[in-house]
């Protein structure tokens, strides 16, 4: 009878710790944004600029997240190598961009800087892809039926070395992307104190028109069915005549061609690359699939652009207006509260995990 | 019984090597005569050993003399720890690599510009025992991060760029006296900014950005306060901050933009600075904002982080028009060593720092019959403090009992055509500005 009342009670603080925790967020954000609103120190363009600044970012997170995302969803693996096929992607993308501006195509007119970024895409995905596949085929694949944990640490150990090879080969320095000049230049919006560069509109179009493609060819296509097959259950997928292996390789191709498309649109918003590169997107963007419900993939979406507005605006909206000194600081105190949040009220994330089939 | 005979053979092997070892600590019988005849010639130095507090570093005759310098070797901030060891590599090789007769070794420590990476390294180093010479670290957080380890071990290190006002002042906490630095305090470079912004430019309005580390927070902190000391405005939302791994500036500076200041200082390092550089111009409201950066990105790879944006850019920064003599030379060994011009602007700093360590080393070290040269950890820091008119490519090193070895001398340079290229060119061929002497008497 005592235990069974101490039970009770141990719940109900519980409870009560977490409502607490619940209340207290929810009254910081809305005082702090009534606040920073009711100040009204920051004009409506700034709001704009921010939340152009945060959809930039969150799509090049949601990008990358879909490569995390995927992957969990056929093998249950978070593939921490992720970040650093994004970074190899950047640095693909580095080598052709600076040789096509070594022999000035670059900048020569518009019509040679976009079919440059496409080449610099291309090189980008390629590098990707190519190693991507190469550690699936050496750190993985010998692993699939090891207990879940082993290829978790198998994943650690094929980030670090990749860090530290791309280290080894291009040394600790860091690399500029090159200025594409048309990319740089403004879009003429006509609105005073409000900017937007082409840059920002071709990395948001494209993040969109591939995720796009990217649901289509999974919902829509042969492939995109088996690789849904194979994540729903990979040995019944075999039995019925679905090669399982080709199912997984080409996730892990598609996860790696979108890290290594956005790591040019990284390189040509933000322009330094280094062999450390990958780390803290790569981090951002697990945060971002988890957000979203890890495994499935419009939720990986969603959570890199909500992650994204979150980093963006989430600072000045919630913070300035409470008094905190430099706000912007805390940005990412504010995007990993937001994943501990997620895990304690709704730990299957926004749209929830696609892994229910599996008991 | 195969195996039995394996394990007894290996069994023996390991207590032979342990009787070998055994007269060396505690001197066997057998070997008594050679043992006191060495005795009586180390008594002093056995009696100096004895009395140090920290005891002694032995290199034993014919074994290198162990010098480390420990910084930031890896990472954004790098160009900053490889200038620093390249200035001690060549004050090295100017001493043909022998001291107190013995072969110089030489080897580095990652300190990573962290507090953790600084507490990791400093447990390394205070590990090693062979140890006689300590130059670095790099960055003020591997300082605040490694310093406890150090003077626990009772080992002293002298740093050439961690520049944080605090490291040095007569009432900073016991275990700085493990640290001295041939750098200037960031207490003159702070107050330079807010002197030439303000009284030379005539500039009003002043808003900062540093990135959470030990250097740049205190630095902007002490640039603030001059510049409201003499007469400025620091703008509404004009003390902000980025986390040093923040890619997107966007946030901050159009913060900084909802009260435009007339210039934006941001001590930050260069991966940061860079951002900052190349992100303001498409800010609204700061296309006329002066940019200023401090001497953590007195580098080439600053401009390659900016891009064509860092065009103007200012740069406080030590003044190495005002060197000594020899510093022409040290740039002519430098060519010829690693076949460019420096990278950074603290290498002749750690040439200096060698400099003062190996004249501390001599000072202190003793000798016995065998050739074993004694290092007592105590009086060497003491000899390192009392360093005076030590003749150093900075200029006259005098090292004071807070710390500070090196008289600063600052200036402002501007990042001109000729440094952005393509291709990037460094360092800038003089710098545009610099206070009056007086001004570090003031």
């Amino acid at each position: 009878m005592y235990a069974r009342v101490m039970e009770r009670i141990t719940d109900v603080a519980i409870a009560g710790v977490l409502w607490g925790f619940r209340i207290a967020v929810v009254l910081l954000v809305v005082v702090g944004s009534a606040l920073t609103l009711g100040g009204g120190r920051h004009s409506a363009e700034s709001w704009l600029s921010l939340i152009v600044s945060g959809a930039v970012l969150g799509s090049i997170y949601a990008l990358i997240a879909l490569g995390y995302t995927m992957v969990y969803g056929i093998l249950r693996l978070i593939n921490f190598a992720h970040g650093e096929i994004f970074m190899a992607g950047t640095f693909g993308g580095y080598f052709v961009a600076t040789a096509l501006s070594g022999i000035g195509f670059l900048n020569l007119n518009p019509i040679t800087s976009i079919i440059s970024v496409v080449l610099m895409m291309a090189g980008a995905i390629v590098v990707s892809v190519t190693l991507a596949l190469l550690v699936e085929r050496i750190a993985y694949r010998p692993l699939r039926n090891a207990p879940r944990l082993v290829p978790l640490i198998s994943a650690i150990g094929a980030s670090f070395f990749l860090q530290y090879t791309f280290r080894g080969f291009f040394g600790p320095g860091i690399y500029a992307y090159p200025t594409v000049g048309i990319l740089d230049a403004q879009v003429p919006l006509g609105i005073e104190g409000f900017r937007v560069k082409w840059i920002d509109v071709l990395v948001i179009v494209s993040a969109v028109v591939m995720m796009a493609g990217l649901f289509l060819f999974v919902q829509r296509t042969k492939l995109g069915t088996s690789i849904r097959a194979v994540s729903e259950d990979k040995a019944t997928a075999a039995l019925m005549g679905i090669d399982v292996n080709r199912a997984i390789v080409m996730t892990f191709a598609i996860g790696a061609a979108m890290a290594g498309a956005a790591g040019v649109l990284y390189g040509l918003i933000f322009r330094q690359v280094y062999f450390f590169t990958g780390f803290v997107p790569g981090i951002k963007a697990f945060t971002a699939a988890v957000l979203g419900g890890i495994g499935n993939i419009p939720g990986a979406m969603l959570g890199g652009i909500f992650l994204g507005q979150v980093e963006g605006v989430g600072p000045t909206l919630f913070l300035s207006g409470l008094g905190v000194p430099s706000p912007n600081q805390l940005r990412d105190v504010i995007a990993f509260t937001m994943l501990v949040l997620v895990l304690i009220f709704r730990p299957s994330g926004i749209l929830g995990e696609r892994v229910a089939q599996r008991a | 019984m195969r195996n039995t005979l394996r394990w007894s053979a290996v069994l023996t092997g390991m207590l032979l090597v342990l009787a070998a070892c055994q007269p060396a600590s505690s001197g066997s019988p057998g070997q008594s005569t050679a043992e006191s005849a060495s005795a009586a010639a180390s008594v002093d130095a056995a009696a100096v050993c004895a009395a140090d507090e920290a005891g002694c570093v032995e290199i034993p005759s014919g074994e290198p003399l162990h010098i480390v310098f420990w910084g930031v070797l890896s990472g954004a901030d790098s160009t900053l720890g490889e200038d620093s060891k390249r200035g001690v590599e060549i004050a090295i090789d100017d001493i043909n690599n022998t001291l107190l007769g013995h072969d110089i070794q030489f080897s580095t420590e990652d300190g990573l510009c962290t507090p953790e990476g600084g507490n990791t390294a400093a447990q390394k180093l205070a590990a090693d025992t062979t140890i006689a010479g300590l130059i670095g670290p790099s960055c003020t957080d591997e300082s605040l991060g490694g310093m406890q380890t150090l003077y626990d071990a009772g080992m002293t290190t002298i740093s050439s760029s961690a520049t944080r006002a605090g490291l040095t002042v007569p009432d900073r906490p016991a275990e700085y006296a493990a640290f001295l630095r041939t750098a200037h305090s960031d207490y003159f470079q702070g107050r330079m900014v807010a002197e030439y912004l303000y009284n030379e430019l005539g500039l009003k309005k002043l808003a900062t950005v540093h990135d959470g580390s030990g250097y740049a927070k205190a630095l902007a902190e002490v640039a603030r306060t001059h510049f409201e000391e003499l007469g400025g405005t620091i703008t509404t939302g004009g003390d902000q901050a980025i986390a040093k791994t923040d890619t997107d500036m966007s946030a901050v500076l159009t913060a900084i933009a909802a009260d435009p200041p007339d210039a934006i200082f941001f001590p930050v390092f260069i991966a940061g600075a860079g951002y900052l550089t190349d992100q303001a111009k498409d800010t609204p409201g700061l296309e006329d904002a002066l940019l200023m950066s401090a001497d953590g990105t007195f580098s080439p790879d600053y401009i390659k982080a900016a891009g064509p944006a860092a065009l103007g850019h200012l740069i406080s920064s030590p003044d190495t028009s005002k060197f000594a003599a020899g510093y022409q030379d040290f740039l002519a060994k430098h060519k010829a060593k690693y076949g460019g011009d420096p990278l950074s602007i603290f290498h002749a700093h750690a040439y200096d720092a060698a400099t003062l360590v190996f004249a501390a080393l001599e000072k202190v070290a003793l000798t016995d019959a065998d050739g074993t040269t004694f290092i007592p950890r105590t009086a060497y820091r003491e000899a390192l403090y009392a360093s005076k008119d030590v003749e150093g490519l900075t200029g006259p090193l005098n090292c004071n009992a807070s710390g500070d070895c090196g008289a600063p001398i600052l200036a402002v340079y501007k990042v001109t055509a000729r440094e952005v290229g393509p291709p990037v060119v460094w360092p800038p061929e003089a710098p545009i500005w610099a206070p009056e002497p007086d001004f570090y008497t003031k």
